[in-house]
């Protein structure tokens, strides 16, 4: 690709980059952040590319700790998020199954699953 | 094996970056958050599976390999990792994204004589290093290997603008001569660059700096899909690196910083630096017995959840708590400042991991005015979050930022661990004010006594 259409791409991306979180709540800045942390993890795709071109130890060495390196990112980065994201829907299903009214108080919605 | 035409290549690559910006979006509002990520691994592992069908490969089975090393180190941590703990895994995570972008520039080096590519290699390496270094420090502060203050010496910005020129001169160096060596010194300036950089930011200030290195790999990530003309990365870096700006500023303002103050803070004095000192001025504390008949005999009861109670992981307890005083008939609820725990929103992470309702958890905007009609605040483990200073002492550190207003509530109660100040280090008035009484000890245990004691009354 030539250098004019990358940088029209790139320009491009900064500003979609700019308007899809423009308007996150401040509850979801952490998993937000990991999320997109683990979206940079995509160099993974540039490692492997680097490692299949590679033709000397050393040079294959040093590409395969990039794609161990990017791999853990990516993947990590995703479970991570997954994760924690799990979290918000598991307390969405406490409410949505324990609670009938909303802005119920803690005892109804939660008592029954813990007789404590 | 035959490859994959090369249109349909960027087919699937403009899919998996179409992927990428749906997954953003999804994770900015909490209904579609969940999906929203899937949506984001999905694209990740299209762009994966398209590269091996239309790359050129050598070597396949050594790349799957060690593929399957990422793979079995990173998931297991971070299905296993402690919820508190999770701050300095996505700094681990955002590091090894930095470094692995810098070893793909220094290796690329070599296959390219262009000089416009190059200065994409110089800036891939040395912002690449940057961020590894940089998460690597704050993974050490925040896992406290090290101290969580800003560490400073004398000397610290010409030390900084030095290690800068010199970078600057080098990858100069590099972009005419494209030798392999000076490109390796350019990433150990690098990597002293980042580990200055975070250096002197104050622990308080670290959640920012997480992000905003979060936003150097997206960037570096960018400069690498220059170099390996690839659209995607090209496409994914800058998104992450736009995306990961706009949240570092909405971090800074949640907290009532600046970046630039954040970061150049130290250098000039002014950053989150404060003192261990421990105070020999008198407080009132109290057994866990009196604070349960406070409770107990309350009409409304605001928590005010902070760090504290996350490391001590007595959030489960801080939930029965609640429900215990809500059999008695007490209103209760949870006040959530914006950067309570250690990261924006990681408060409410924990207590929706201790399955408090959604409903309970009320931002600061909301809560604010009803500290008024509270008869008890309980602050459990926060400190910073509820300390006067930041609206009266303009010479505080964390003068400023906006607060929960714990102190109109008609009793405070403080569960400490010691009188220590919190992690921005700065001493809190309010634990000497007349309505507050204090409980000292680990914050799961304190709960947990407090607990008995109110089903005993």
């Amino acid at each position: 690709m030539d250098g004019m259409s990358l940088l029209t791409v790139t320009v491009l991306a900064v500003f979609v980059g700019f308007e899809v979180v423009s308007k996150v709540s401040s509850t979801l800045h952490t998993p937000l952040m990991s999320g997109a942390n683990a979206i940079h993890g995509i160099i993974l795709v540039g490692a492997i590319i680097v490692a299949g071109q590679a033709a000397e130890p050393w040079i294959l060495a040093v590409a395969l700790l990039a794609v161990v390196l990017a791999t853990a990112n990516l993947v990590g980065g995703f479970v991570v998020t997954d994760r924690m994201l799990h979290m918000f829907r598991a307390r969405k299903d406490v409410a949505s199954g324990g609670a009938p009214v909303q802005g119920a108080p803690l005892n109804q919605s939660t008592g029954k699953e813990d007789p404590k | 094996m035959t490859r994959l035409d090369p249109v349909w290549t960027s087919l699937l690559y403009l899919a998996a970056a179409v992927f990428f910006i749906l997954a953003l979006r999804g994770l900015s509002s909490p209904r579609t958050a969940r999906r929203g990520n899937l949506i984001g691994a999905f694209g990740a592992l299209l762009a994966v599976v398209t590269v091996f069908l239309s790359a050129r490969l050598d070597n396949i089975p050594w790349i799957i390999g060690a593929i399957a090393v990422g793979t079995a180190v990173a998931a297991p941590v971070a299905r296993r990792v402690q919820m508190t703990q999770m701050p300095q895994l996505v700094a681990l995570f955002n590091g090894v994204g930095g470094g692995a972008a810098a070893l793909v520039a220094l290796l690329e080096l070599s296959h390219t004589a262009d000089p416009w590519v190059r200065v994409a290699i110089v800036f891939t390496l040395l912002v690449g290093a940057v961020s590894f270094a940089g998460s690597g420090v704050t993974f050490a502060k925040l896992q406290e290997l090290m101290t969580t203050r800003p560490v400073v010496f004398p000397g610290l910005p010409v030390v900084m603008a030095a290690v800068l020129l010199a970078a600057v001169g080098t990858a100069g160096a590099v972009v005419l001569t494209g030798s392999p060596a000076l490109a390796v010194l350019l990433m150990v300036l690098g990597l002293a660059a980042g580990a200055l950089l975070v250096l002197p930011v104050g622990g308080a200030d670290v959640p920012i700096v997480i992000s905003l290195l979060n936003a150097f790999t997206g960037l570096a990530v960018a400069a690498s899909g220059v170099v390996l003309g690839n659209v995607l990365l090209v496409v994914a870096g800058t998104l992450v690196g736009a995306s990961g700006s706009i949240l570092t500023r909405a971090m800074a303002a949640a907290m009532g910083r600046s970046v630039a103050g954040i970061l150049f803070g130290a250098f000039k004095g002014g950053s989150t630096a404060g003192s261990t000192a421990v105070s020999e001025r008198p407080v009132r504390s109290s057994s866990a017995e009196d604070v349960a008949v406070l409770l107990g005999y309350a009409q409304r009861v605001i928590i005010v959840p902070g760090y504290g109670l996350a490391v001590a992981q007595g959030q489960h307890t801080a939930a029965e708590l609640a429900l215990a005083l809500e059999a008695r008939g007490i209103e209760v609820d949870f006040a959530i400042h914006p950067v309570a725990g250690r990261m924006p929103g990681h408060m409410n992470v924990l207590l929706a991991e201790a399955n408090v309702p959604y409903e309970s958890l009320k931002e600061m905007g909301e809560i604010n005015s009803e500290f008024r009609m509270a008869d008890v605040a309980l602050v459990v483990g926060a400190n910073d979050v509820v300390n006067p200073a930041a609206k009266t002492s303009s010479g505080s550190p964390i003068y400023g930022m906006p607060i929960l207003e714990v102190a109109d509530a008609r009793q405070v109660i403080f569960l400490k661990r010691s009188m220590r100040p919190g992690f921005a280090g700065i001493e809190n008035e309010l634990l000497y004010e007349p309505q507050t009484s204090l409980l000292f000890g680990d914050a799961k245990d304190s709960l947990a006594k407090v607990l008995g004691a109110v089903k005993a009354l």
